[in-house]
């Protein structure tokens, strides 16, 4: 698979899986367009960059980077980031929540390669990345084990049985990265559950933590690389993200989280028949705030 | 009479039969499987001596893996150690797995077709003074329900060491049950034991009584006592409720026309369920069901609750006798 190490290129590229997100969002007619839309730039340094011996040909490679989607309701962008590194044909995005698609409505393994886990139940994927990383403890194995989980999911209690089961075993090669979006189904996360202070729960319980722009992907590739530096604990990256992050009428609002562009209507965005073409539009004319250039 | 291929100890009614808990066979099962294969993992949720995963935490100290009380968190280390090509079993009480867990093991156990055991200690009415709380008697009904799950409950120690070698040598996930109490040891290391399949212990043609689990023994006694009363039960040992050995249940209803299911489980749900599933639509005749009718269960003594909520020999009998009379002409 061919890294993208030049900043332009990854920008592109998560410009393009923006593009992807919406076009499957629109032609499914339903799903979770606000997470999907945010992890754009985490999913592009992560598939272009990040993860090593990791592609299409080294699904079975054991020395492969494993990557575990805990959310799996932001399928689109992992889909679309699958797509655009060869795992399965570009055109089948279209084909997503459909009645005989490989795409499920949430992550299937074994439906396509290189889904590692299942999921869509909240609260599973950091317990099955431990399990990851502590084979590579027995194994003595140098993999890295990266866990993206939605902030929301942290209301979960069984996800700090596992933070608490990583920092216990001091587990090496594992990098959780949290999407700090600020929104869940029923509102802002601190109205409808406190999640604050992410970053002190962590670091209480044994994590080294990193905050980081998730919009920024030189500062995402460069907290990946600085969590898999640190040898003797388990590392946190809290992404900074804003949901939504593309398309001017989605962003900040967690009416996006669970509806695709013509799903919602809200006060900023257009009539629900102009919504998916409003939204491409924005992303292909940058006006839609996805350039980075003024923060990096 | 009991069957040849059975292969039942000679003294299997006998008062002085040895006495040894089901926990005491999965404990030497995971130790054998430690030794023949390095995948082999075992994970423990604080309660190492009572699941009897001591031994082999003694043995392979570092193929053990203690998560605290965290049975969520247990049942998906083992998925994911399982994505890596170890085959981890996690050991603990069956009202927390798959009662607490249920979530894990349906999405990252069964939806991912993981290869982990999952092995559910203390089942059953007869966990004794404990009470309700820790009485197992739906967890049958938990995993049967469950898409690519393989169900197995073994009726003594010897079997449930069987068991445990079985489930590490399919690949997908399995439950199984075992139990505290001790109960007769009367299987032999030559009983046939093969998943999906189910045993006749004893030749009969007026009533079959299918079982699973330790109460097996019991209905044994109960077929011998009957022959008495001129009625002559078959005996059915059938530890694989999924996938279940429809052949030989079918068979059972066929020439002997009455059933009686026994297990330390609730009737819905669990073997008797399966069996009534399965014959109403192959071939339906009366079916009795020993078992827990939609109670919970309380503190005592094992046999005191057998008795109280009738899985005992007098229960069985007294079913065996009612199906009799329900049989068609």
């Amino acid at each position: 698979m061919k890294r993208l190490t030049e900043l332009k290129d990854l920008r592109r590229m998560a410009s393009t899986l923006r593009q992807d997100v919406i076009e499957m969002l629109v032609e499914a007619k339903s799903g979770h367009a606000a997470g999907a839309l945010d992890l754009a730039d985490i999913a592009a340094a992560l598939y272009f960059n990040v993860l090593e011996n990791f592609g299409p040909q080294e699904i079975t490679n054991p020395d492969r980077d494993r990557l575990y989607i805990s959310c799996g309701h932001t399928n689109p962008i992992w889909y679309a980031a699958m797509a655009r590194s060869g795992f399965f044909p570009v055109e089948e995005l279209k084909t997503l929540r459909k009645f005989g698609s490989r795409l499920q409505g949430h992550l299937e393994r074994g439906s396509v390669p290189g889904i590692e886990s299942s999921a869509a139940s909240l609260g599973q994927g950091l317990s099955i990345s431990c399990g990851s990383a502590y084979a590579a403890f027995i194994d003595q194995q140098r993999y890295q084990t990266y866990c993206v989980l939605s902030d929301g999911e942290l209301d979960e209690g069984s996800v700090w049985e596992a933070v608490g089961f990583a920092g216990h075993y001091r587990l090496q090669h594992l990098t959780a990265i949290i999407d700090r979006n600020n929104i869940q189904i029923d509102g802002f996360t601190e109205d409808v559950m406190t999640k604050e202070p992410i970053d002190q729960k962590f670091e209480a319980f044994g994590w080294h933590v990193i905050d980081v722009d998730g919009h920024n992907i030189e500062h995402v590739i460069d907290a990946c690389r600085e969590a898999k530096a640190i040898i003797e604990k388990p590392v946190c990256i809290i992404a900074h993200t804003i949901a939504g992050k593309g398309v001017d009428y989605m962003e900040f609002d967690y009416r996006w989280h669970g509806a695709p562009p013509g799903g919602a209507e809200t006060e900023r965005a257009p009539k629900p028949e102009e919504q998916g073409k409003a939204a491409l539009k924005q992303l292909r004319t940058l006006h839609g705030k996805i350039d980075n250039s003024d923060c990096c | 009479m009991v069957t040849k291929e059975a292969k039942l100890k000679k003294n299997y009614l006998d008062k002085d039969v040895e006495m040894i808990s089901t926990r005491e066979g999965f404990g030497q099962g995971l130790v054998e499987l430690g030794e023949k294969n390095e995948q082999i993992v075992v994970l423990c949720a604080d309660l190492t001596d009572s699941t009897k995963t001591s031994p082999f935490r003694e043995r392979f100290p570092e193929r053990f893996i203690q998560v605290g009380i965290a049975e969520q968190n247990m049942a998906n280390i083992a998925v994911g150690l399982s994505l890596q090509g170890k085959i981890p079993f996690l050991a603990t009480y069956a009202v927390f797995s798959p009662g607490r867990n249920w979530d894990q093991i349906r999405i990252s156990g069964c939806y991912n077709r993981a290869n982990v055991k999952y092995a559910g200690a203390h089942s059953g009415l007869s966990v004794g003074p404990d009470g309700a709380t820790h009485q197992a008697l739906e967890d049958i009904a938990l995993t049967r329900v469950l898409p690519r799950m393989t169900v197995l409950v073994p009726c003594d120690a010897e079997e449930t060491r069987k068991v445990t070698h079985a489930a590490a040598d399919i690949n997908g996930p399995v439950y199984f049950r075992y139990a505290r109490a001790a109960t007769a040891a009367f299987t032999t290391a030559q009983t046939p034991f093969k998943i999906g399949r189910a045993q006749v212990f004893r030749d009969g043609d007026d009533v079959a009584i299918i079982g699973a689990g330790p109460i097996v023994h019991t209905a044994l006694v109960v077929a011998d006592r009957l022959v008495e009363k001129n009625i002559s039960c078959r005996v059915i040992n059938s530890p694989s409720i999924k996938p279940l050995d429809g052949e030989t249940i079918e068979r059972a209803a066929r020439e002997c026309k009455a059933l009686v299911t026994c297990e330390e489980h609730q009737v819905t749900g669990g073997l008797g369920g399966a069996i009534a599933e399965y014959t109403s639509k192959t071939f339906p005749v009366p079916i009795n069901f020993i078992g827990m009718q939609d109670s919970f269960g309380e503190s005592g003594q094992p046999n005191e609750l057998l008795k109280k909520y009738k899985m005992d020999a007098e229960a069985i009998e007294a079913a065996v006798l009612a199906v009799v009379k329900r049989k068609r002409t």
